[in-house]
């Protein structure tokens, strides 16, 4: 396969780079990835603990997530990529039975239903869908010839559009949406023509109107109107937005010093240490500090598609350039929405935000580009 | 299907895939470059905005309201207090449903409909986050208590204490120490600056009396602290504290056990009584009925107590002291008197004959006199005033003339206001030939002369005028401002002359004794009140106020007409007549006769003042702060 090609090309690099990550490959680790994400977690950690207001409780809770996120990914990263792929069908179809049964049975928090009680452990389905949607369309995909053909992508749309419309039903807009792009940028990698790209943006546009009629909850449309116009309702659905603006504006160029954002410890900020971190992270450490993260985050991102360029073959090729696109639109709307750039929907800063299970679902996630990183050359054909 | 027969091109679908990352990475690039600029415009560009901001959500200046002065009467006894009250508010953003809250609220404690109302009209303003707005004031004990038990499943719903106004004396001072009340939009538009600073703290202002005329001194000046606060609105630490300043104390000439003895003898009557210590020009009583309780007024009245006030027949809003304009009657006669003698117009042995009625030259009017067939054929100045004799004083005026009369009446107050240190004073009338000139576009009659030699017409005077003119006739022509405030502070009042007309001491000791036989005389118009027995000398005169124009032949018949529009009845006096120390006003609306209605009233303050016998009921019911 491709593998041959390389080793044809461009012998001698090829042999070069085989000692150098002899050990690293054999463990199935990418050193540059491995170093980069610690980094961001150390950094993490240490805003949430003034995010938490300096309670050690969050912090512990976050690293012993991050020990299971890395534990979890060493795992992951030692599948051989045939097996995520013929899982892929079975792990997809669990997660949609999942998402039936959330709302049939789920719990929810603030009038959706989202939670799945399994003896006494909760866990969102949806995060099983995160991974599993990004896999099958890869395997699909990677299977036909590429550029994917009309039928294809119909086929690949419908894979995609099920769990997104479960997930709507919850309702949750933001995961939805998640789900569905990590989907499309599968598409999108495999050479999905300009001409769809272009109509489906023209249809997406047009969508819009019949979706803020028929789709939108009211508190959704909410939270695009605050966007519009924060001041309209300050104390209401303005506050958020209004607080965590006023918390990155007055940190300025070098912040106001660790543990001394008075935004944050006198809890102006509301959800400042899960989806609001980023505000607390600009207001103590400054624009300093949020060019050192938005730098990690591009480090990781050109790592992630450093490493799909390099995969061995199609599959490899497009699940890593998802997965790592994927990361990058966690971080732009979350970054966009406490900013005030984007609608205020449920989305973490990777690796920063507090929260266990979305933390799981992304180290996984790196374990899966790991895995593509590594793999062994396959003598085949 | 077909795909499957067809070959994969690896090499193609790698290009295709690394152009497609190409894309990715652009769009990737861009993306962060747009948020990266939004981060730069948030903390470089509008920084400084956003320190504001962040400041002013951290650093509050709160406004430490002053205690309000308090005020005493002469001898020291509280007429003025401030007491702790509570407060029921609401946090609306610590309540989880606002309307449930209310309603829960509701079933503990009473909020009427008008409560509701005004909270809901605070809710609508402009306000901090966080700020409570309160929904009813003076909560009882019991109430308090119901709060406290059910606080768990009440959320954003605070008791909290502050200082109200309360007044241990009620009525008694309504009409001069008046009282505060919630600040209005009105007054609140009004304030500059420097004002909306002062009274950042405070919820109340004077509105009515005493308390608004001193409302600058007893007010006092804010105090303020910033604090740390976090988004509840709770107080973490206080970075500065800059101490208010309390209010001035007021210590009034007026006497509570005088006040209550004028109040309880004019009764169930409309009038007013004003005691004038001649000495100082301080008031010692002020009282006009009926009155209401201004406690009422201090956290807003109920629109039902306002509604019963307002439209009550009695007029008990009305301060009849200051603003009642009565026509003076046969009270001028005794400053009329002495204005002949000053002018030489009469002496003391001048007499008219008074065949009951009296006429002008040229003019058809008969002018009578009250006691029909008259006081007989040769009346002087002396019985003139004793047995007011209203024929010698038609000559008098006519001889005078209304110059010569406006003038002299002038020196004594008359038309204008006295200056007393409560607002809202009227000023009557006194006229002159400009004045009806001016106000009639006529010229003047002679006849016009005689009916303010009566006092009627167009002449009208407050009790508070009548007072400062008996007075300033008890002190031989000097005339003081009336005052209610002896200390203000630690500054003790200066007694402030306003006018000094020389009264030659012989004319002045005819019209005193002339005075003192209405009281003393057989024949004295007020000689009802020394029932009894009187141990000092009085020098007053009695008056009658027309309510309504008789006509020429019409015989006043006081069966006949409707109470309301009976005779007002007057008494001016000053005691003891050799050495005078008081000087009194009295005015019963309705009352018929001075001598019979407002005369023993007048007698009764003179008692109390004089000879200092506050009864054991009395005492006890002062001691007691006015709690019955």
């Amino acid at each position: 396969m491709s593998g041959g090609d390389f080793r044809r090309s461009m012998p001698e690099a090829h042999a070069d780079l085989r000692r150098k990550a002899g050990l690293m490959q054999s463990l199935h680790i990418d050193l540059p990835l491995l170093v980069l994400l610690m980094a961001l977690s150390a950094f993490g950690l240490i805003v949430l603990y003034s995010a938490a207001g300096s309670e050690l409780h969050y912090v512990k809770r976050q690293a012993v997530f991050f020990v299971l996120g890395f534990i979890g990914m060493f795992i992951v990263a030692q599948i051989p990529l045939s097996m995520m792929q013929r899982w892929a069908p079975w792990v997809y179809a669990g997660g949609l039975i999942l998402l039936v049964l959330v709302l049939l049975v789920g719990t929810g928090a603030k009038g959706a239903q989202r939670w799945l009680g399994v003896g006494g452990f909760r866990f969102q389905p949806s995060e099983i869908l995160k991974l599993a949607v990004p896999v099958l369309l890869a395997g699909y995909l990677s299977r036909r010839l590429l550029p994917p053909t009309f039928k294809h992508i119909a086929w690949a749309l419908v894979l995609i559009g099920v769990p997104t419309v479960l997930i709507l039903k919850q309702p949750d807009l933001g995961t939805s949406l998640l789900i569905a792009q990590s989907g499309v940028i599968v598409l999108f990698f495999a050479g999905l023509g300009w001409r769809y790209i272009l109509g489906a943006l023209i249809l997406a546009a047009s969508a819009l109107y019949p979706m803020w009629h028929y789709v939108m909850h009211d508190y959704q449309k909410q939270r695009v109107l605050t966007l519009l116009n924060p001041e309209a309702d300050k104390l209401g659905a303005g506050w958020n937005i209004i607080q965590s603006k006023t918390a990155i504006g007055s940190g300025g160029l070098e912040g106001k010093g660790w543990l001394s954002g008075t935004q944050s410890h006198l809890n102006f900020l509301p959800e400042s240490h899960t989806d609001f971190i980023i505000a607390v992270l600009a207001e103590e450490f400054g624009l300093l500090g949020v060019i050192l993260l938005m730098a990690l985050y591009v480090f990781i991102i050109a790592r992630g598609f450093m490493i799909a360029i390099k995969a061995q073959d199609s599959f490899g090729r497009l699940l890593a350039g998802a997965l790592t696109f994927t990361l990058f639109v966690y971080v732009f709307v979350n970054m966009g929405m406490v900013s005030g750039l984007l609608p205020i929907v449920g989305v973490p800063l990777p690796l920063v935000s507090h929260g266990g299970t979305s933390l799981l679902t992304l180290m996984a996630g790196f374990g899966v580009l790991m895995a593509i990183s590594t793999e062994r050359r396959r003598v085949t054909l | 299907m077909s795909d499957h027969l067809q070959i994969k091109d690896h090499h193609r679908e790698a290009r295709i895939f690394a152009r497609r990352v190409g894309v990715a990475g652009v769009l990737v690039v861009g993306l962060l470059a747009v948020v990266f600029l939004r981060y730069y415009r948030l903390q470089i560009v509008e920084h400084e905005d956003y320190v504001t901001r962040s400041d002013r959500n951290r650093v509050q200046v709160q406004a430490i309201p002053p205690t309000r002065g308090l005020i005493y009467d002469r001898r020291g006894r509280l007429l003025a207090d401030n007491r702790p009250s509570y407060t029921l508010s609401i946090v609306r953003e610590q309540t989880q449903d606002l309307e449930q809250t209310l309603e829960q609220v509701q079933t503990l404690v009473d909020v009427d409909a008008e409560d509701l109302a005004t909270f809901r009209e605070r809710l609508k303003q402009r306000r901090r986050p966080y700020e409570a707005i309160p929904l009813r004031y003076r909560l009882s004990e019991d109430e308090i208590a119901r709060l406290a038990v059910n606080e768990y499943q009440l959320d954003g719903v605070e008791v909290s204490a502050e200082l109200v106004r309360h007044y241990p004396l009620g009525a008694l001072f309504a009409h001069s120490i008046g009282y505060v009340g919630r600040i209005n939009e009105r007054e609140l538009a009004a304030f500059d600056e420097e004002a909306y600073a002062r009274y950042s703290g405070t919820h109340t202002i004077g509105k009515l009396g005493l308390e608004k005329y001193y409302e600058s001194d007893l007010l006092g000046q804010v105090g303020s602290q910033h604090v740390e606060i976090n988004a509840r609105g709770r107080i973490l630490r206080v970075l500065d504290y800059q101490p208010p300043e309390a209010g001035k104390n007021l210590t009034l000439f007026l006497d509570a056990q005088l006040q209550q003895v004028a109040h309880e003898a004019l009764a169930d009557k409309r009038g007013s009584v004003v005691a004038i210590e001649v000495a100082t020009g301080g008031v010692v009583a002020m009282v006009s009925t009926p009155a209401f309780d201004p406690n009422l007024f201090v956290t807003g009245i109920s629109f039902a107590d306002y509604k019963a006030l307002n439209e009550s027949r009695d007029l008990p809003l009305f301060n009849r002291t200051l603003q009642g304009q009565y026509p003076p009657g046969s009270t001028l006669k005794p400053m009329l008197g002495l204005a002949g003698l000053f002018y030489k117009v009469v002496d003391a042995n001048y007499s008219v004959r008074d065949p009951g009625f009296y006429q002008l030259e040229n003019d058809e009017r008969f002018y009578r006199d009250w006691k029909k067939g008259g006081h007989g054929a040769r009346v002087a100045l002396h019985t003139a005033i004793e047995q007011s004799c209203d024929v010698y004083f038609y000559d008098l005026s006519f001889r005078m003339g209304i110059d010569r009369m406006h003038e002299f009446g002038g020196h004594f107050g008359l038309g204008q206001t006295t200056g007393i240190d409560v607002p809202h004073e009227r000023s009557g009338n006194w006229p002159s030939k400009a004045w009806k000139r001016k106000a009639r576009g006529l010229p003047w009659f002679p006849g016009d002369s005689l009916n303010v030699g009566l006092g009627q017409g167009a002449v009208l005077a407050t009790p508070l005028q009548l007072a400062v003119m008996t007075s300033t006739l008890a002190d031989k022509g000097v005339r003081r401002k009336p005052r209610l405030v002896r200390r203000l502070g630690d500054v003790e009042y200066e007694p402030e002359i306003l006018d000094t007309q020389a009264i030659d001491a012989a004319d002045w000791l005819i019209i005193d004794q002339a005075m003192q036989s209405v009281v003393h005389g057989l024949r004295g118009t007020a000689q009802g009140i020394r029932r009894g027995g009187l141990s000092y000398r009085i020098a007053g005169k009695t008056g009658t106020a027309q309510v309504v124009g008789m006509a020429q032949d019409e015989e006043y018949d006081a069966s006949k007409v409707e109470e309301r529009l009976r005779d007002h009845a007057l008494f001016v006096a000053f005691a003891p007549a050799e050495a005078p120390k008081l000087a009194v006003a009295v005015i019963v609306e309705n009352g018929e006769h001075g001598s019979s209605a407002a005369a023993p009233i007048a007698r009764k303050v003179f008692d109390a003042y004089l000879l200092d016998t506050p009864t054991a009921a009395d005492s006890a019911w002062l001691g007691n702060g006015g709690q019955p």
